[in-house]
């Protein structure tokens, strides 16, 4: 029996798609600027979304049985499709009011100290921000605090600029025997901790820093060794007993900086070739820092998501145009293409080429 | 004089004993409902009672029990609601402590119903001597043949759990209230889906609070029409209210929902008037998280007619002009209180309850706390008061559970109706430091009954 698709109109935009998909992934599908940004969702993880509210979008026609639309706005990581749904995104301003506000609660008490993150580049909350957020802050308290745990050699944990999205909780639940962190208390004051101070050290917890979507988790063993858009990432496996073994190396000349899992267009570890999702194992991650460990590949197609895209890569994935359907044909040349302007960035000089550093003169040939 | 259904035994000397309780007509419903009516019947009778949820959202009971999934082989649940933890309510507390039985009488023949043959009375963790009761009661019934196997051998099986909530305000949340039973951490759950398809352990589950298991003994006693014709309109039946703040006797009352509000305000036989002889500034009518209405609302909607304590008129002229019923905490602020101290208060009360999952309630609770703070300690600025009013516009409606509105309700509400008076605090602050009390204007144009 094939499946029966169901119709639903996303942003004037139109797909088709199983039973059972959310609204979320079915913007997916169509990409670009009609794909709500997610926080806490991981299509990855059980359980994941619902709780950053991020991802709201108004549902103005609830079904073609039921064409009431919803009252208020929706998850659309936990919303399903029914046949004949119309949703707005990015052209509802009630939407794109309330991400704002959304934006500016996650950003409140965020102590945005991304000059010394190890995150800054490949950060969600950057990218959220920069897309959604307001210029300025209208808080004027003193940003919250919390004690510092100590998660043990591999895993840096900051507090502060975690986001509660819990997807390190799903994370450790899912892919680890024992959990051994979680949320403690609750509410502005609820906090990512072990109960008492214990390492984390399950064979797949590395995990927890590719799903994490902020600088909160980041990797020990990569702490203040480079900034991302400095290192190049390159496709590279290992025969390992434990996991898939496919990881992204980041490296800059022949020094491996840092192992990670490799990430789709949305931020998500990917499908390995071998089935099921490419998470990596400890070793693979913290342990294999040698270029003889591993068996390379190529460079990273990387996307829009990695600041190292705008360094000219070798097979850059552009995102999927949207505006003009979106507008119902017009194309609104708003959104100027800096890259094209820009006397500093040549499209013609392809910086992967390179097995240093970019350096000024190498724009100037 | 009102009717009384729940509480006009409660007095009876001894009514916590299961002799007594017997003796004076308690497990009447049980043996009807068991001997004579099939679980569809009693279902049918909440229906005709017109019985709304006493928790605070006033859903339809029978509609609720309606629609529960009954798959084949899967168990149902019922969890009886008794977190109570909303500032200003207190009438469970009440009906538990005084008249244990009527619960444990409710919860029998609701299960009975429901088909549930384990059902749960989830308590708040500061009722502790409360459990004790609850437990003592319970055995008593089972002891009596009320509870366990075979009950008055009808073939039906039951057993009644009291858990005990850790304190948190949330647990309240019928969701959260599912995950705390389950031993998790209290996080509200995202629906869909609804407790009726997916409850405790994701079995079918009916979440009610404790008075509205208690009605269901006297709409099954005396039939759902007859318990209909109390009340008005859609506000059937009777109503606890607990009255608290500046009155001459705070209590828990029991009403038929046909008094006015100035009635029970002012009328010897509920609150007996303002205390100390000040005149009624304001009043928040539903618990906590309902919006407070200033004194002229309150006794008379925006139309010029008389408000009633029901859940329409309560409701009339939405949050504009109107109020909410919520769950029956009925908070009286006289000329003395301060409304930017009091929103100051019950925001500190939802920043320190929220689980903490979504970031509008998460953050901004927090934040409106901070803004109240230093407006209320003559540090704010009058931007300040339309900021709070972005902040809470942006909670509502955006969050996983209801305690998002019910934290943006009261500072919306607040500003509404009292904006001069944020306004006096930003304009005066030294004198708002030191005295701590609002501006008595609100009063003065207010009719006070002679
Ligand atoms: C934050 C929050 C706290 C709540 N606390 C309670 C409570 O303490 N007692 C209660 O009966 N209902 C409470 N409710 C309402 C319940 O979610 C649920 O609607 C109610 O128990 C249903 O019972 P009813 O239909 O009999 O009213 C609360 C809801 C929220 C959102
Ligand atoms: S530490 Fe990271 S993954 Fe875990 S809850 Fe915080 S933001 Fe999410
Ligand atoms: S609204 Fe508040 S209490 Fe409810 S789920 Fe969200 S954070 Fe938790
Ligand atoms: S991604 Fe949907 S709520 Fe976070």
């Amino acid at each position: 029996m094939s499946e029966q698709l169901l119709k639903v109109t996303i942003d004037n935009i139109t797909v088709e798609v199983p039973a059972g998909t959310t609204i979320l992934q079915a913007a997916r599908k169509i990409g670009g600027d009609v794909a709500p940004p997610a926080m806490c969702y991981y299509s990855k993880l059980q359980g994941s979304g619902g709780k950053c509210r991020t991802c709201l979008v108004e549902v103005s026609k609830g079904s073609e049985k039921d064409p009431r639309p919803m009252p208020k706005l929706v998850a659309s990581c936990r919303t399903t499709i029914m046949d004949g749904m119309e949703v707005k995104n990015i052209t509802s301003d009630r939407v794109l009011d309330a991400r704002k506000g959304v934006v500016e609660f996650l950003l409140i008490n965020h102590p945005l100290d991304c000059p010394v993150c190890d995150q800054a580049g490949e950060c969600h909350l950057q990218d959220l921000s920069y897309e959604h957020g307001a210029a300025g802050t209208r808080y004027e308290f003193q940003r919250r605090t919390f004690k510092k745990h100590d998660l043990g050699d591999y895993i840096q944990l900051h507090m502060t600029r975690c986001i509660l999205c819990y997807r390190c909780v799903f994370t450790a639940d899912q892919l680890t025997k024992t959990r051994e962190h979680g949320v403690l208390d609750r509410g502005d004051h609820a906090e990512i901790a072990t109960f008492i101070e214990k390492n984390l050290q399950n064979d797949f917890i590395g995990n927890v820093i590719d799903v994490c979507p902020v600088g909160a988790l980041t990797d020990k063993t990569f702490r203040f060794k480079n900034r991302v858009w400095f290192t190049k990432p390159v496709d590279a496996h290992r025969d390992c007993d434990t996991c898939c073994g496919e990881v992204q190396l980041w490296m800059r000349g022949h020094e491996v900086f840092r192992v990670t899992a490799r990430k789709d267009e949305w931020g998500e570890v990917k499908e390995s070739t071998k089935g099921g999702t490419g998470w990596i194992c400890n070793t693979c991650r913290f342990e294999k820092k040698q270029v003889s460990d591993w068996e390379i590949e190529g460079p990273t197609k990387v996307n829009r998501h990695s600041v190292i895209s705008q360094g000219h890569y070798v097979g850059l994935q552009k995102p999927e145009e949207t505006m003009p359907k979106v507008m119902d044909g017009r194309s609104p040349k708003l959104l100027m293409d800096i890259h094209s302007v820009s006397e500093v960035n040549k499209p013609n000089i392809e910086l992967s080429k390179l097995d240093r550093p970019a350096h000024s003169t190498d724009f100037n040939q | 004089m009102g009717r009384k259904l729940l509480l006009e035994k409660a007095h009876v000397e001894g009514i916590r004993t299961y002799e007594v309780y017997r003796r004076e007509g308690g497990y009447r419903s049980v043996e009807k409902a068991l001997k004579s009516m099939s679980p569809d019947a009693i279902v049918e009778e909440v229906k005709k009672s017109g019985l709304r949820g006493r928790g605070g959202a006033g859903f339809p009971t029978g509609m609720k029990w309606s629609f529960l999934a009954k798959p084949e082989g899967v168990p149902r649940y019922l969890v009886c609601n008794a977190d109570e933890s909303e500032p200003g309510t207190f009438k469970d507390r009440y009906l538990m402590e005084f008249i244990p039985h009527l619960l444990i009488e409710g919860m029998i023949v609701s299960s009975f119903a429901l088909g549930s043959n384990r059902s749960y009375i989830y308590i708040r963790g500061e009722y502790a001597w409360i459990t004790d009761i609850l437990e003592q009661a319970i055995e008593e019934a089972k002891a009596n043949g009320w509870l366990g196997k075979n009950i008055l051998g009808s073939g039906y099986d039951l057993e009644l759990y009291v858990q005990r909530g850790a304190g948190a305000y949330i647990c309240g949340e019928e969701t959260a209230l599912i995950e705390s039973l389950e031993g998790k951490r209290g996080n509200p759950r995202i629906k869909p889906p609804f407790p009726a398809i997916k409850g405790l352990w994701d079995c079918p589950t009916v979440v009610n609070n404790v008075e509205t298991i208690a009605a269901v003994v006297p709409i099954v006693n005396d039939g759902g029409e007859e318990y209909a014709k109390i009340g008005a309109g859609k506000s059937t039946g009777t109503k606890l209210i607990s009255a608290c703040g500046n009155i001459n006797k705070p209590g828990v009352y029991e009403i038929d929902m046909t008094i006015s509000v100035e009635e029970f305000i002012y009328s010897d036989e509920y609150c007996g008037g303002i205390a100390n002889g000040k005149r009624l500034k304001a009043c928040i009518p539903g618990g906590s998280s309902v919006p407070i209405l200033p004194a002229n609302l309150l006794l008379k909607t925006a139309k010029g007619e008389t408000r009633y304590m029901n859940y329409e008129s309560l409701s009339d002229g939405g949050f504009a002009t109107g109020s909410m019923m919520g769950s029956g905490g009925f908070i009286v602020l006289d000329e003395d209180q301060c409304v930017v101290k009091n929103t100051y208060t019950l925001a500190r009360f939802y920043r320190h309850e929220s689980c903490g999952q979504c970031s509008p309630c998460r953050e901004g609770t927090g934040w409106m706390e901070k803004i109240l703070l230093n407006i209320e300690q003559g540090r704010g600025k009058m931007s300040d008061i339309d900021l709070l009013w972005d902040i809470q516009r942006k909670i509502e409606g955006n969050t996983i559970c209801p305690l998002g509105d019910a934290a943006a309700w009261p500072v919306a509400a607040a500003i509404r109706h009292f904006r001069d008076e944020f306004e006096w605090h930003v304009n005066n602050p030294d004198e708002c430091t030191k005295r701590n009390y609002g501006l008595a204007h609100y009063a003065d144009p207010i009719y006070v009954p002679a």
